[in-house]
């Protein structure tokens, strides 16, 4: 699509939404959010990019291809849930590190959830960006 | 509450029967789609319906206070949901394809996997369904 | 504990990635091979500890059931899984023959182990819900080795199979949102409480309703399984090998589940109902494979007609009947799968699948043709061949319950199933090749190995569990036993600890 008014709101948008995802996804484990909802949000970050520019231009600025940015996410979510063997407890049991905590602190947590949203951001955002350009390209 | 829920699920059912029974490939899609967001409407009412009561746990308690709504069907509606938009966005792009490579919607023309028995087959597209040697 | 039930699960996928990362070097195919090797392992670990030690279970993330979800495996899943490897296994030896780089490329051995993940657990779960969710990664799977090639037959068949099962699925997902507005829950060990606990039993036999015809549709019994001969000789060989091996079988194992653990609350309605479906399946199936031309779609319609064998032993519902149906459960996965290889071959060395323009396998491979000859004898029940016992404990069942009209459709089905398969194999391998051209072994080329091993290995297993029934009918023995008197699988479940 050729329109000035879309490209130029797009180069505001599209960095805007990918950080937004990412807060999205940071809040997620007590808040409404996480790693389904901030790939969602991720993801239409480059779907705006492919109706501005181009699906070329979208596929080169991902600098990845979905599909394999999906299997990676598939293959971070399965670590998240094989982390807990290393505890001796059921699988995909969320293990907790919580950096610098203390009395009244409660630190910064570091899960095998975390892990997990990550993975699930990425598959989201491959999946749909996989179907998104295919669907683009098939028009 | 319920009760109009079950009116809507009902309606929706109709609808998407009446354009699934459509020989147009295109429109049994979005009788499709209605039918699964029919069915998502189902669990949601399934569960019961409380409002205004989102099942978040306030800051400092370990149980939700007081009634809230059912998450489960929640859960499971959002679930399905997100199958069934992959499922419904992969069948559009095999739509598409199917309108490029057989040059139709119509179902009833669809019949290069399963043609007509009395017709001879042709060697070319015979020896075509064999993959190629790896 | 839950390792035992985990690895099975894990394998699959961590090979998925893994291939898919090594998709553009010849490494993926490996890794496919790989993985599938140690997943056969650990489904063995996962057998031999469920038939020494009975029902074993698990909770995902340390949540109890019924809230959590439940990994379990009593006998019958524990073979199920063990079947998935065996032939996932002979399948990823095949492929490797089979799949040209251009298909390793768009990731063929990662879609085809995430399909072997999505069966294994939806063998594994001992949740209604994660069951409709395991149907889902399969089917998702599923399409994508349908259409990989996407040649217009391909795009033709995948249409209507993509179609009908997403009917198969909103039936499901419509059938499971009901029960839990009647049940309140959807952990199966917590439904089979429910259900007999509920004051609106009618109700739940016309849920059950539902859900026969959502597993229906994915066993492709009759009149739900049109789309099975529609795409299933569209695909590459290995795909359709692991299909017809594997995705009917997860319908009639969620029938076997669904019906003799949940829905057991007016077994006379639902059997009758359950008793047509699987005489008219049977008699559909094989008069449909007498009319093809293809040998896919004679296999495929073969697979229907197995169904209904399968369909009757759960309508007869004794532990004879069961009994017999799990034999056949057994034998028909390696014999499909074997078969589907086979074709794969012919139409390698003759140049198609058209029994019109094939011929002269016999001349130009023997060897092979008795490859050919041991899972079509098989199929059709030739003593002394893995199909001859279930049939023969079947057609016992039926006279034991004095269903004489139905014992005498098995035998006439059996029969038509040989006629079917004879006419294959007189038309494929005993006529010379209509366009006079010597079909050459030549074409299999450096893939011999790759191609025929896994035949010869299925083969093999057919014969040795024709020859020694004992062990196999022991194990459909405790399957039933456990099916039909659910108290061991129950307990497992309610006793998890965390």
């Amino acid at each position: 699509m050729n329109s000035v008014i879309l490209n130029a709101a797009t180069r505001i948008l599209v960095p805007l939404l990918l950080v937004f995802s990412l807060f999205m996804t940071l809040r997620g484990h007590n808040d409404p959010g996480g790693g389904f909802i901030g790939g969602l949000i991720g993801s239409t970050a480059f779907i705006f990019y492919a109706i501005a520019f181009s699906t070329a231009e979208a596929r080169s600025a991902l600098r990845i291809e979905p599909e394999q940015l999906a299997i990676i996410g598939l293959g971070l979510a399965l670590l998240a849930g094989l982390v807990s063997i290393v505890f001796n407890e059921a699988l995909f049991t969320g293990q907790w590190l919580f950096l610098g905590a203390s009395e009244g602190e409660k630190g910064l947590p570091i899960s095998s959830v975390l892990l997990f949203d990550i993975g699930v951001y990425l598959v989201v955002m491959g999946g749909i960006l996989a179907l998104v350009f295919a669907l683009e390209e098939e028009v | 509450m319920e009760l109009l829920l079950s009116a809507s699920v009902g309606i929706l059912v109709a609808a998407a029967i009446y354009l699934m029974l459509s020989r147009s490939l295109l429109r049994f899609l979005f009788g499709l789609t209605l039918i699964s967001n029919a069915a998502n409407l189902l669990i949601f009412a399934s569960g019961r319906l409380t409002a205004g009561a989102p099942p978040l746990i306030p800051e400092g308690a370990y149980a939700p206070v007081g009634d809230v709504a059912n998450a489960l069907p929640q859960a499971l509606v959002l679930t399905a949901i997100v199958i069934g938009f992959g499922l419904f966005a992969f069948s559009l792009v095999l739509a598409i394809r199917a309108y490029s490579e057989l040059g139709t919607l119509e179902t009833s023309n669809m019949r290069l996997a399963e043609p007509r028995p009395d017709l001879r087959p042709d060697p070319s597209t015979a020896t075509s369904n064999e993959t190629s040697a790896g | 504990m839950s390792w035992l039930l985990t690895f099975p699960l894990i394998l699959p996928f961590a090979t998925a990635v893994l291939a898919y990362l090594a998709r553009k070097s010849s490494a993926g195919r490996w890794i496919s091979v790989a993985g599938s090797l140690l997943a056969l392992v650990a489904a063995l670990a996962l057998f031999v500890t469920v038939s020494d030690e009975g029902v074993v279970s698990a909770q995902m993330g340390g949540w109890d059931a019924p809230y959590g979800i439940t990994l379990v495996a009593d006998m019958l899943s524990a073979v199920m899984v063990l079947l998935t490897t065996i032939t996932g296994l002979s399948v990823a030896i095949y492929a490797m023959g089979e799949i040209n780089p251009a298909q390793e490329k768009l990731g063929y051995h990662s879609i085809f182990q995430i399909l072997l993940g999505g069966i294994t657990g939806a063998f594994l779960t001992g949740d209604l819900f994660n069951l409709y969710v395991w149907f889902e990664v399969m089917l998702i799977a599923s399409f994508g080795l349908l259409i990989m090639g996407g040649k217009p037959t391909q795009i033709d068949g995948a249409v209507k199979y993509v179609t009908l099962n997403l009917i198969a699925t909103v039936m499901f997902l419509s059938g499971i949102g009901l029960l839990y507005g009647v049940t309140g829950t959807l952990n199966m060990a917590d439904l089979h409480d429910a259900v007999l606990a509920s004051d609106r039993p009618g109700l739940i036999v016309i849920l059950s309703m539902f859900f026969l015809i959502a597993f229906g549709m994915k066993a492709a019994v009759f009149p739900l399984f049109s789309w099975l001969p529609a795409s299933y000789h569209t695909p590459t060989f290995a795909a359709s090998a692991i299909f017809s091996a594997l995705l009917t079988k997860v319908g009639v194992y969620s029938l076997l589940r669904t019906f003799t653990l949940i829905f057991t609350l007016d077994p006379g309605f639902t059997n009758a109902v359950l008793l047509w479906v699987a005489v008219l399946t049977m008699v559909v199936g094989v008069i449909g494979a007498l009319a093809q031309t293809e040998i896919r779609r004679i296999l495929s319609f073969q697979i229907v007609s197995s169904i209904g064998f399968l369909i009757l032993g759960l309508a007869i519902h004794s532990p004879l009947a069961i009994t017999g149906a799990v034999f056949y459960l057994i034998h028909n996965v390696i014999v499909k799968a074997n078969l589907f290889l086979v074709s794969g071959v012919i139409a390698r060395v003759t140049g198609g699948t058209d029994l019109r323009l094939i011929g002269g396998m016999y001349r130009t491979a023997p060897l092979l043709s008795v490859l050919f000859l041991i899972p079509a004898f098989a199929l059709s029940g030739f003593p002394p061949l893995s199909g001859f016992w279930p049939k023969v404990l079947l057609v016992k069942a039926s006279l034991d319950q004095g269903m004489w009209v139905v014992a005498a459709v098995a035998l006439i089905v059996s029969l038509l199933t040989i006629l079917s398969l004879m006419t294959l194999w007189s038309e494929a391998f005993w006529k010379p090749h209509p366009e006079a051209r010597e079909p050459s072994l030549a074409t299999l080329g450096s893939d011999r190995l790759a191609l025929v091993l896994p035949i010869a290995a299925l083969g093999l297993l057919t014969l040795l569990i024709g020859v020694f029934p004992q062990p196999i009918l022991e194990i459909s023995e405790q399957v039933a036993a456990q099916l039909l008197s659910p108290d061991l699988y129950l307990t497992a479940v309610r006793g998890v600890l965390p």
